[in-house]
């Protein structure tokens, strides 16, 4: 059992008060007085509906909000809602919001979350995001009934988005994770999950929380030890993903917690991944993916020219983390007119590949080579936009399928630069 | 007087094979000294490049942007030059501790100079080889910011950054090893108000664009104009 020394007197005060629960809904927050009470009331909605007689406790991790969020969790009374069904809770529903820090942490937050999970006992637990708008109470159950009925540890979640959105999951952290780890699970990175408390426990235990880089991509990381602990895993369809709204500066910090996670528990991961070949189905309910057709204006020109620019102005930076090889080709690209102009899927796994390689030997500084890779990421994106502008959800599901083959075809080259001692 | 002139010429001759054997076991040790201090130098020399090579100092080096450097001066790598420069610096010593049993007066000062300042050289290197280390990470940092950020001449800025660095490592450089202090003092003072005052005019002019972007950008709420393509990526 983690110690619970980082979580505050108070804090451990209202768990004791609780005693037990069956059912724990986590939800990190930092200033989203806007959205948590919607959400909030969608929750108490969820269980009441999924699970009337079981003890439930929503527990708020809180990230030094200034706005009265944690107020409106906590304020919003089981009498608020009046589910049309006539169905009561028979059971008390706790709400209780710590703030664990002054500025937000989302691997703290996790901590608290599962350090809370763990000591309520709970069955079954789900980590909600505080900017889900779209949340319906359906969500819950979706992602708590494999846990509680079924016996799954970890529930991830798929859902109805864009064709152009989430490309950073669909080009890179789905196929590799796929790759490598052998489980075609579709949003690796979850930002809404279901799990065990038995899964949570062992994660507890075992994650490096405490070596710089453990507060980060902490949902990457859970995901990635549920695999290689052997722990049930399933999807479950939730419906449709808002879109988070984000600017150009966001991208390297998305990489950052997203792609660096990734890189770093390749890592630690190593004698499990480099045995596997090939990949398996992960159970899931509903679809595994649904894509939205609406037209959506894309600057692809402004995509192409930070790509371009990146490639002749990070040179020096390239040439110790690429191969001579793939520099020349990306070289070669840089010189194509719009129309001609294409990343294609062998020589973005590639530089994916590459970019982990190096990652592992740290030829450079860490965090510089993953910032290396965001205007690469760019024109990989760019592509995938050409590509299937005209596409049906068949074409870009069909699309997706072959850059995942691509990752597990040159699997192999990874593992091989991986034992190289250069 | 042909009776003095031998006697002198005895005596001469005697004074020479005096200071000869007076000379020759000193000059012997010195030989010595010189052997074992080359000996001690190459053994010194094969460890630390051992030492290097396993902590990757080569690496650490291309980081630093000092096997640039030396590859564009056609020099080898720099775990060989500072192997061979600890062999040079160990060597040497050995020699000058011959010379000095030799006892030639007015060079046992200067090779008790060169002992005192074998110590600030080291550190002068230690400064210069950790200076170019800060100067390389904090240009690619600027240089991978500035990228990403889409702020036009990256590289340029990459190069100011390594450029403010390398002349206050350079003016720390020369201090340590008491050159020209005055002068370099100055020198610096110059240079470096002169590369403030010419960013200072370079980002008024040239900049004014890109301030307004930011500020734009920061504190007014615009519509989604060039940022359209921020497509959402998880």
């Amino acid at each position: 059992m983690e110690d619970g020394n980082f979580l505050t007197d108070d804090f451990l005060r209202q768990l004791i008060n609780v005693g037990e629960a069956d059912i724990l809904v986590g939800l990190p927050t930092h200033n989203n007085a806007k959205t948590v009470g919607s959400i909030v009331h969608t929750i108490r909605n969820g269980i009441l509906r999924g699970f009337p007689r079981e003890r439930a406790v929503i527990i708020n991790a809180d990230g030094g909000s200034r706005d009265g969020t944690p107020e409106l969790i906590t304020g919003v009374s089981i009498d608020d809602v009046r589910p049309p069904s006539n169905v009561y809770a028979l059971r008390t529903l706790h709400a209780i919001s710590t703030k664990y820090a002054s500025t937000p942490q989302s691997g703290v937050a996790l901590r608290t979350i599962l350090a809370a999970a763990e000591l309520l006992r709970a069955k079954a637990c789900v980590v909600i995001s505080p900017e889900s708008e779209g949340i319906t109470p359906e969500w819950i159950s979706n992602l708590l009934r494999p846990v509680y009925y079924e016996g799954f540890d970890l529930v991830s979640p798929t859902y109805r988005r864009h064709k152009f959105d989430g490309l950073l999951t669909t080009n890179l952290l789905y196929p590799m994770v796929r790759a490598l780890y052998g489980a075609r699970i579709r949003e690796a990175y979850m930002s809404e999950f279901g799990f065990s408390g038995r899964l949570g426990s062992e994660f507890l235990g075992q994650n490096r929380w405490n070596d710089g880089i453990g507060g980060n991509g902490t949902e990457l990381r859970l995901t990635l030890a549920a695999v290689t602990g052997g722990f049930r895993i399933c999807q479950s369809f939730l419906g449709k993903k808002d879109p988070v709204e984000r600017r150009a500066a966001d991208l390297v910090a998305t990489l950052r917690q997203s792609v660096g996670v990734l890189f770093s528990a390749l890592e630690f991961d190593f004698d499990v991944w480099s045995t596997l070949s090939g990949s398996h189905e992960v159970p899931t309910t509903g679809n595994d993916i649904e894509l939205l057709m609406d037209p959506l204006r894309v600057n692809r020109k402004r995509l192409r020219e930070m790509f371009a620019n990146g490639v002749s102005e990070l040179e020096s930076v390239f040439q110790s983390i690429l191969s001579a090889s793939t520099l020349a080709e990306l070289k070669r690209i840089v010189g194509l007119g719009e129309e001609q102009f294409r990343y294609p899927a062998e020589l973005w796994v590639r530089t994916v590949y590459e970019f982990a390689a190096a990652y592992q030997k740290s030829v450079i500084n860490r965090d510089h080579i993953i910032q290396a890779l965001a205007p690469l990421f760019r024109g990989r994106v760019f592509t995938f936009v050409v590509e299937n502008r005209n596409g049906s959800a068949k074409d870009v599901a069909n699309n997706i399928e072959g850059l995942c083959l691509e990752f597990e075809r040159l699997k192999p080259y990874l593992i091989e630069m991986w034992k190289s001692k250069e | 007087m042909q009776k003095m002139i031998i006697s002198e010429l005895t005596q001469a001759m005697q004074d020479l094979a005096k200071g000869f054997a007076h000379y020759l076991p000193r000059l012997l040790v010195m030989l010595i000294l010189a052997f074992v201090g080359w000996l001690i130098a190459y053994l010194v020399k094969a460890i630390l490049r051992s030492i290097l090579r396993l902590i990757k100092f080569d690496r650490l080096s291309e980081n630093a942007g000092a096997s640039q450097l030396l590859a564009t001066a056609a020099l080898p790598s720099a775990t060989e030059m500072l192997s061979r420069f600890v062999f040079w610096v160990t060597w040497l010593g050995f020699i000058l501790l011959g010379v000095s049993v030799l006892g030639i007066l007015g060079l046992q000062e200067q090779i008790a100079r060169f002992f005192l300042f074998l110590p600030r050289l080291f550190v002068a290197v230690l400064i210069l080889f950790f200076g170019m280390l800060a100067a390389g990470f904090a240009a690619r940092a600027a240089l991978l910011a500035a990228v990403n950020a889409n702020v036009p001449s990256a590289r340029l800025l990459s190069l100011a950054v390594r450029s403010i660095i390398m002349v206050f490592v350079l003016s720390v450089v020369f201090e340590e090893l008491g050159l020209a202090e005055q002068t370099m003092l100055v020198a610096f003072g110059i240079a470096f108000g002169a590369l403030m005052l010419g960013l200072a005019i370079a980002f008024g002019i040239g900049g004014r664009e890109l301030a307004r972007r930011f500020l734009e950008e920061k504190f007014v709420r615009i519509k989604k104009g060039h940022d359209e393509d921020e497509l959402s990526p998880l």
